[in-house]
């Protein structure tokens, strides 16, 4: 689903991907680890065809980008750590907005349903504004699924979440890899990738170190693994 | 560090020996003129000077195209160098013109199309070099230098129509015959070689400026690789 | 459940897809405007304060203000109108929002026309009531159609232009200052021309004095609207 070939994006002269190797099979979950600064944002913005590469191939769903950059959109559905919502609107308009700019005829319908499944239904006249921050995310997530997307990328979606909205997402999550979907989400949170995910990568100075299934490792072990990797 | 190369050496040499010959010729070769005086000796420099002005920001203009299509770090340098020379040179030609207008006109200012159009180019290219300063990224700082760049040069032909409709005293030399418009006056032929002379040399010192300070740019770009390098080893 | 649209699409449902898009950006500015009000009564409060200015600042007495009302009108506008630019795109760039809109599947084009319809839509909401605030305060009559139209075209190359420079000016740290910096120069035809061509309406002159200044405004709003859209991708993307 999503192939990646010695992809290199330097920021003026500063390097910051390396000719990093990535691969997500369809239906994959991988959590993407590392120090802050060593790219994640950055690789998934190019994923998210948000940015493009400096050199190197990417490949979603078998378009290539940045050329076929617009024909990937419609199958992708991002959650930022910003929420990309509009305080003065509220969940249900935003909804509709972004409904509307995908092109989706039944956005109302679409627009509402998202909202029962983020469980914001209650509150969905409500001003975006007022939500919390927690809030806020569960609606990202209602938006990014609203078209129904095959790739989903998450980038540290739980900044900021206390307890009970991690929960939420949690479950959300959860529900969203089980329809099939394939997921690349970046995080702080080793534990938490390691219980959600199908596979680590671990992301360090440019390239991905290191890559292992979900089921080779444990909590512990994982902790092992980056601590050894970023290290040096 | 590269040594310059020979082409730039030679070039500025001749450059700078050309402009010696063009200062001689304006002040001894070109006859004194018959209203005005030795004052309007001025006037081919001046003249010069907003060609070069002008040439300046066409080459950034279409320095800032060949970049968004290319993406080669060499034409942003290219349009930088072009906007700074430019910057330098248009203010020669608004000095100079306040120094040629004083005697004639009595005034320092004159709010004619031309003098006003070469004000309004200034404040362009400062504006270009202040969005520049105000970015942190070097390719966004590349890519809207060289948006502004475009719109910048689309828009002043317009504004030197709008003004024109607007009002005109500006001398009228090529062209007009009219010899009483005020401060107009016809070229004698050695007035005219020393005009033509004056514009080809003053295109020729814009060259080597500009290359120079390409080069220029060049080099601290390497400078800034090595540092990187060094730092992160 | 098939996902919005996997199979390619014919061209009257892009270009209906397009206008929805366009559609629904200058909805969202709208609404989102019409909830909080902020910018609407910035840019108000702002113009009425210049016009209230202007007349300490120029003693103005009847014969004079016949003249200078083009100009103080124009002047004005175009103050007011950066407030309303920069606040525009700032609501963009702050939450981020501008990536929410660049990873919607449609042509970054729609994008451009949708913000600057609605630069446009905000600009011509202001301009209907200074109009007839300047009218009452200083009794001077301006209701004459051609206005409209000149006030029009003098706002289309400015909201044109301006959206295109604003998008860059909040993407950098100067970004308050750095908007009138860039724009101003550069929408210098538009002004002029537009103050002449109000002055050839409100004076009644004939029809000769007015129609250059129409015609250079059109061609600027051509030029400039053609351009814009063309190097919008360039600013927005990375």
């Amino acid at each position: 689903m999503i192939e990646v070939r010695r992809l290199v994006k330097n920021f003026g002269l500063k390097p910051v991907l390396r000719g990093l190797d990535f691969r997500a099979e369809p239906g994959e979950f991988v959590a993407l680890l590392g120090p802050n600064g060593a790219g994640k944002t950055t690789m998934l913005r190019i994923l998210a065809t948000l940015s493009r590469p400096t050199m190197g191939e990417v490949r979603v769903a078998g378009y290539v980008l940045p050329g076929q950059a617009s024909a990937v959109r419609r199958l992708l559905g991002v959650v930022s750590h910003q929420p990309l919502l509009y305080g003065d609107l509220t969940a249900e308009e935003n909804l509709r907005f972004y409904a509307r700019m995908y092109g989706l005829s039944d956005g109302a319908r679409r627009a509402v349903e998202a909202l029962q499944s983020v469980g914001l239904g209650p509150r969905r006249r409500d001003l975006v504004r007022q939500f919390s921050r927690g809030m806020q995310q569960r609606l990202a997530i209602g938006r990014a699924l609203l078209h129904d997307p095959q790739v989903m990328l998450l980038d540290e979606p739980y900044t900021g979440l206390d307890q009970d909205a991690s929960s939420m997402l949690d479950d959300v999550l959860r529900r969203v890899a089980v329809a099939g979907r394939t997921v690349v989400m970046t995080s702080h949170d080793l534990p938490r990738a390691a219980d959600l995910a199908t596979r680590i990568d671990v992301l360090s100075r440019g390239v991905i170190a290191a890559s292992v299934p979900q089921t080779e490792i444990t909590p512990a072990g994982l902790i092992d693994l980056y601590r050894q990797v970023t290290r040096d | 560090m590269q040594p310059i190369p020979r082409a730039l050496k030679v070039l500025t040499w001749v450059s700078a020996g050309l402009f010696a010959a063009a200062l001689l010729m304006t002040l001894f070769y070109a006859p004194r003129e018959a209203v005005m005086g030795d004052v309007q000796r001025v006037f081919y420099f001046h003249v010069a000077s907003g060609w070069v002005g002008g040439l300046a920001f066409l080459v950034a203009a279409g320095a800032g195209v060949i970049y968004l299509l290319r993406g080669s770090r060499r034409w942003d340098a290219v349009g930088l160098a072009s906007v700074e020379i430019g910057l330098a040179f248009t203010l020669a030609n608004l000095i100079s013109g306040s120094v040629w207008a004083r005697p004639i006109w009595n005034t320092w200012w004159t709010w004619d199309p031309r003098l006003v159009t070469a004000s309004v180019m200034e404040l362009v290219y400062i504006a270009y070099l202040l969005l520049r300063q105000g970015l942190e990224d070097p390719d966004r700082r590349a890519r809207f230098g060289a948006v502004y760049a475009i719109v910048g040069f689309l828009s002043v032909p317009l504004t030197f129509l709008s003004i024109r409709i607007f009002r005109t005293i500006h001398p009228v030399v090529v062209g007009n015959n009219d010899p009483t418009a005020q401060g107009a006056f016809d070229m004698t032929p050695p007035m005219l070689q020393t005009f033509l002379f004056s514009l080809f040399v003053f295109t020729v010192v814009y060259i080597a400026l500009l290359w120079h300070r390409v080069r220029m740019q060049a080099l601290a770009e390497a400078v800034e690789q090595r540092k990187m390098k060094l730092l992160s080893a | 459940m098939t996902s919005g649209g996997v199979l390619p699409l014919t061209t009257g449902e892009r270009a209906r897809g397009y206008l929805r898009a366009v559609g629904a950006v200058v909805w969202k500015d709208l609404a989102a405007e019409l909830r909080s009000r902020e910018l609407l009564s910035a840019m108000l409060v702002f113009a009425l304060l210049v016009i209230l200015i202007f007349n300490f600042a120029l003693e103005l007495d009847l014969a004079t203000r016949q003249t200078v009302t083009s100009g103080v009108l124009w002047v004005t506008f175009a103050f007011a109108g950066t407030l309303g630019l920069n606040r525009s795109m700032a609501v963009e760039r702050d939450r981020g929002c501008l990536d929410g809109l660049l990873l919607a599947p449609v042509d970054r084009s729609a994008l451009y026309f949708g913000k600057s319809i609605g630069n446009l839509a905000f600009m011509l909401i202001v301009e209907a009531i200074v109009l007839p605030a300047y009218s009452i305060l200083y009794n001077v009559n301006l209701f004459r159609p051609g206005l409209v139209v000149v006030v029009m075209l003098g706002s289309i190359g400015y909201a044109a232009v301006g959206t295109l420079l604003a998008s860059m000016a909040v993407q950098a740290r100067t970004r308050d200052v750095l908007l009138p910096i860039l724009l101003f120069p550069v929408v210098l035809p538009v002004l002029i021309s537009a103050v002449k061509a109000t002055n050839a309406v409100l004076l009644g002159l004939e029809a000769a004095e007015l129609w250059p200044w129409l015609n250079l405004l059109i061609a600027y709003d051509v030029i400039f609207t053609a351009v814009a859209f063309m190097l919008f991708d360039f600013v927005v993307e990375e």
